[in-house]
């Protein structure tokens, strides 16, 4: 399998955009709220912003049921291993989607008490400014997370096919 | 069957004919308190655990003579191969729940001991959130604090801003413009509504009434629309700040609040008519979750939870702040203190702080939206292409700060969850030494062990969503 995935041929490819597209329209979200973010990321779900128009209005309780982890809000040092942990329980194939200046960054807070950005602790694969990104700004990441995937090779993060 | 309905009903008739005739129409829910047993912790001599239903139960003994209420109540254990009752403390099991739980309203971390379906101890762990907000406060300017302490109750960004502005404001020794105080109490007034409709929708999701969290935020997003086109931010607006407000409010803002008014007024109806008479809910939340007023009192719970108790305190009331004694009010009271009376107090505050925000329409005065003080507020930009004086009171605010007195200063404000304050200590210059904040959520959050022990276990995740704690207001 290796080998193909190396040198796709006709059918690789063509059974590439069928899975990637596949993914793409059901990836269910981890409801991993933490601060603020996570009000907005609520809210994008909600009637107004109404998420389930790309197909990913499912909100997983259960890590292992979720394919995307989105880390809505500042991840303190006491939190970190928590998360850590609920991305290992994700089953892959998975992605982590980082929302604001707190998980991309550290954001204004500079101290003691906060990871400086989330990508310390898992591996992110978009990055949403704003604080905290409105609905709208939330949507176009996810949006662009998906034509990545879409845009992608069937790997899972190993890079293993 | 046929024996029960008799008994159910006959309390009811009498009730009726004992009734004065001009007296208003009694409510489901207080019907159902006139004609079943409730059980709330800490009767359970007074009421057998099997009396709030009379659903599956042959015959009511006292509970000292009924295996079945022990076992229910968590007391015994039934063992089907032994004929006797086996009371065991070591059927104990503990249980985590969160700080990864959908239900916890962030990352609150409950431990809970389990006698089979009663929870017999509660532990909550906090910290998860530790954002160290205070620390952070003292390395910035008193110009610049506004964006770090909005952040800190994300539910109630405006009441963080308001408690921080006047505490400062109270240092300075400075008098803000009657129509910046009337702009505060508008914008803190709708983030209570905006707030409490939160509230609703995810207490009425924790308990299984999944509509209303779409009718919540439905509601809410008008509230955040309105916040979006004063401040140019859906949250954490750094809009209050020391001096006065940062821009006035927008053209067309009259339309604006009346088409608010109107439309959530007629929301928290719907949600009235879909909740107040609904087995399910009533189920749920009645005699769940008690907390006495003496309880409040020593634990330092304020705010909607201690009201619904019925402890009669509201800082709008007890300790006005920007003039709100002017406005004409309500503080709604509850009598039994359990989750029923928190979510009838919280729809009637939304109705009241509505009405408010409609006086304001009306009256509010003309004037200037923040004080005339150069060392306080910047100058508007026009002036500064025209005046030297402008242009280095503006630098000097933006590079340095606002000078502050030496002192200490507390003021507190009424947010959604209770008593909001804020202490500043003061050394001179252009930063605090030291800031710390009374949190209500903190209070809540440790007066949810009064709430839940000896409650069943389902009833846990109605107590936490009632108290209504936010993780970025315990934390910090």
């Amino acid at each position: 399998m290796a080998g193909v995935a190396a040198e796709p041929g006709f059918l690789m490819t063509t059974l590439e955009k069928g899975v990637n597209w596949a993914r793409t329209q059901s990836m269910w979200p981890a409801s991993f709220g933490l601060a603020c973010c996570a009000i907005e990321m609520m809210g994008t779900g909600a009637a107004h912003n109404d998420l389930a128009r790309f197909g990913m209005e499912v909100f997983r309780a259960s890590p292992r049921q979720a394919d995307l982890m989105i880390v809505a809000g500042r991840v303190s040092q006491k939190m970190a291993p928590v998360l850590r942990q609920v991305y290992d329980q994700m089953a892959e194939p998975k992605w982590v989607l980082s929302m604001g200046a707190c998980a991309s960054s550290g954001g204004m807070f500079n101290n003691y008490a906060l990871v400086q950005g989330v990508d310390q602790v898992v591996p992110v694969d978009m990055y949403v400014p704003g604080c905290p990104p409105g609905p709208q700004s939330l949507i176009h990441g996810i949006l662009s997370l998906q034509q990545l995937i879409m845009d992608g090779e069937i790997r899972n993060s190993t890079g293993v096919v | 069957m046929t024996d029960t309905t008799d008994t159910e009903s006959a309390p009811v008739e009498e009730l009726e004919s004992d009734q004065d005739p001009s007296a208003p129409e009694m409510s489901v829910a207080d019907q159902r308190r006139a004609t079943h047993d409730m059980w709330v912790s800490g009767t359970e001599d007074t009421y057998p655990f099997a009396a709030a239903t009379d659903e599956g139960a042959q015959e009511m003994l006292p509970q000292a003579d009924d295996p079945g209420a022990s076992m229910q109540a968590g007391i015994a254990v039934d063992d089907d191969y032994t004929s006797e009752v086996l009371v065991d403390p070591d059927e104990r099991q503990i249980i985590n729940m969160g700080p990864q739980h959908p239900s916890t309203h962030g990352v609150l971390r409950l431990h809970l001991e389990l006698e089979g379906e009663t929870v017999r101890r509660v532990k909550p762990i906090i910290g998860y959130l530790h954002t160290g907000m205070e620390k952070t406060a003292e390395t910035l300017t008193y110009a610049q604090g506004g964006t770090n302490v909005t952040r800190m109750d994300y539910l109630a960004p405006f009441h963080n801003e308001l408690a921080y502005s006047l505490t400062v404001e109270q240092l300075l020794g400075l008098e803000v413009p009657a129509r910046a105080s009337a702009i505060r109490v508008l914008m803190t007034e709708l983030n209570r509504v905006a707030s409490h409709l939160l509230w609703a929708a995810t207490q009425g999701m924790d308990i299984g009434a999944l509509s209303m969290m779409i009718y919540g935020w439905r509601e809410r997003e008008i509230c955040l629309d309105f916040f979006e086109k004063t401040t140019g931010l859906r949250m954490n607006h750094n809009y209050i700040r020391p001096g006065g407000v940062a821009a006035d409010l927008p053209d067309g803002w009259q339309d604006d609040v009346t088409n608010l008014i109107a439309v959530v007024s007629a929301g928290i109806g719907e949600y009235e008519e879909l909740l107040n008479e609904n087995p399910i809910f009533l189920d749920r939340t009645m005699g769940v979750g008690v907390i006495t007023p003496q309880e409040c009192k020593e634990y330092g719970v304020t705010g909607p939870m201690a009201r619904a108790s019925g402890v009669d305190w509201d800082l709008r009331k007890a300790a006005p702040y920007c003039g709100i004694d002017q406005y004409d009010f309500d503080v709604p009271l509850g009598r039994h203190g359990d989750v029923h009376d928190r979510y009838t107090v919280r729809m009637e505050e939304m109705r009241q702080s509505l009405h408010i925000a409609g006086q304001i329409v009306e009256t509010i005065p003309s004037g200037d939206y923040r004080a005339e003080d150069r060392k306080v507020t910047p100058p508007p930009r026009k002036r500064i292409d025209e005046s030297m004086e402008a242009l280095i009171h503006h630098f000097k605010l933006f590079t340095e700060g606002i000078n502050v007195p030496e002192g200490t200063a507390y003021q507190s404000v009424e947010g959604p969850r209770g008593e909001l304050g804020c202490l500043i200590v003061s050394k001179g210059g252009t930063r605090p030494w030291r800031m710390h904040w009374r949190a209500p959520s903190f209070a809540a959050v440790q007066a949810l062990p009064v709430m839940m022990t000896d409650s069943l276990l389902a009833d846990v995740v109605a107590s936490l969503a009632s108290a209504d704690p936010v993780l970025g207001d315990v934390d910090r």
